[in-house]
């Protein structure tokens, strides 16, 4: 790139293409217009939803697709509430026939105050999932051991957590992801975590494909203004990766010339 | 006739098929996805599916999630 002509930077996952490395969640926000502002005020072309009984009380109550609308953004059901691979299948199964796609989340957390993925579990579930035609993004620890045996399986995307599901800790194991990273050939993303701006910024410099946060946004004072925030620190970590930073040296190096002082 | 909605037991009029009980319900089909006695039913066959006495059904939707 020479300043004057802009590739097209976009990723794939499980052969469907996007521009915006952001992906969102749509919990917590104080209502459904706040989330579907925020969604919107981040770029994501992504957002995970979850899957739960429709309340028969009071059937008139605001739904979550008339603001954050399927054919403005691409729905991506997540497992969350499921334990077991085949709560994962059931649910999934649920959600495919309620939006018609194939392309979902899979989370199976350990019942813990911590939230961390329960990964024995999660490698049934996919093996589980893929056999019933899913394209599968994987919630994980940050095990590069485990990351592998997710590929290997077929998952169409790679995710681990930086931190525990809303704690807002940014990434704790730099190391583990990085090697995450540099053995993947599908596209990782740190999901879970993220705490503020430089944490999303610190994801894509390493390399990560794409970031998915929820809490984040959802609980800073001003969830619409974090989400330009997150939406331009995406842009500035991948944009450094692409980039190339430069080296780090020991010892100071003038940006001046030192040749012609008066 | 009973039959047990999302975990509830519950007394309706008699109901021909899953498109009167959503009608019944008062919900809008296109925006849910369910589950007859832990079968998927296709949008496309609500109105072929007939429901029985004691039937259990789950009606779920998307909602915010991350």
């Amino acid at each position: 790139m020479d300043g004057t002509q802009q590739v097209e930077d976009a990723w794939s996952v499980a052969g469907r293409t996007f521009r915006s490395r952001l992906i969102v969640g749509t919990g917590k926000y104080k209502d459904y217009a706040q989330n579907a502002a925020a969604a919107e005020a981040a770029g994501a072309e992504i957002v995970t939803v979850a899957l739960r009984r429709v309340n028969l009380s009071d059937p008139s109550q605001p739904m979550l697709v008339d603001y954050v609308k399927p054919d403005r953004f691409t729905f991506l059901p997540n497992t969350a509430g499921c334990f077991t691979g085949e709560d994962a299948v059931r649910t999934l199964r649920l959600a495919r026939e309620a939006g018609g796609w194939d392309l979902v989340k899979l989370e199976v957390l350990s019942n813990t105050p911590h939230l961390l993925p329960d990964m024995e579990e999660t490698l049934r579930a996919l093996k589980l999932l893929i056999a019933d035609g899913f394209q599968v993004m994987v919630y994980c620890s940050d095990d590069p051991v485990y990351a592998k045996k997710l590929e290997d399986a077929g998952a169409a995307a790679i995710m681990p957590a930086a931190a525990p599901i809303g704690s807002g800790r940014g990434i704790q194991n730099f190391l583990n992801l990085g090697l995450i990273i540099e053995q993947s050939s599908v596209p990782v993303l740190v999901d879970a975590g993220v705490g503020t701006a430089s944490d999303a910024v610190l994801a894509m410099e390493m390399g990560c494909d794409a970031v998915l946060m929820n809490t984040a946004i959802a609980e800073a004072r001003e969830p619409i203004r974090m989400a330009v925030a997150m939406k331009h620190a995406v842009i500035a970590g991948r944009e450094a990766w692409l980039a190339g930073r430069m080296a780090k040296r020991s010892y100071g190096d003038p940006s001046s010339p030192m040749g012609g002082l008066i | 006739m009973n039959l047990t909605v999302n975990g509830e037991p519950r007394a309706f009029p008699p109901l021909a098929d899953l498109t009167a009980l959503i009608a019944e319900l008062g919900l809008d089909g296109r925006k849910v996805a369910i589950e007859r006695n832990l079968e998927i039913v296709p949008r496309s066959a609500y109105g072929k599916t007939r429901l029985l006495d004691g039937d259990r059904i789950e009606i779920v939707h998307f909602i915010g999630g991350g």
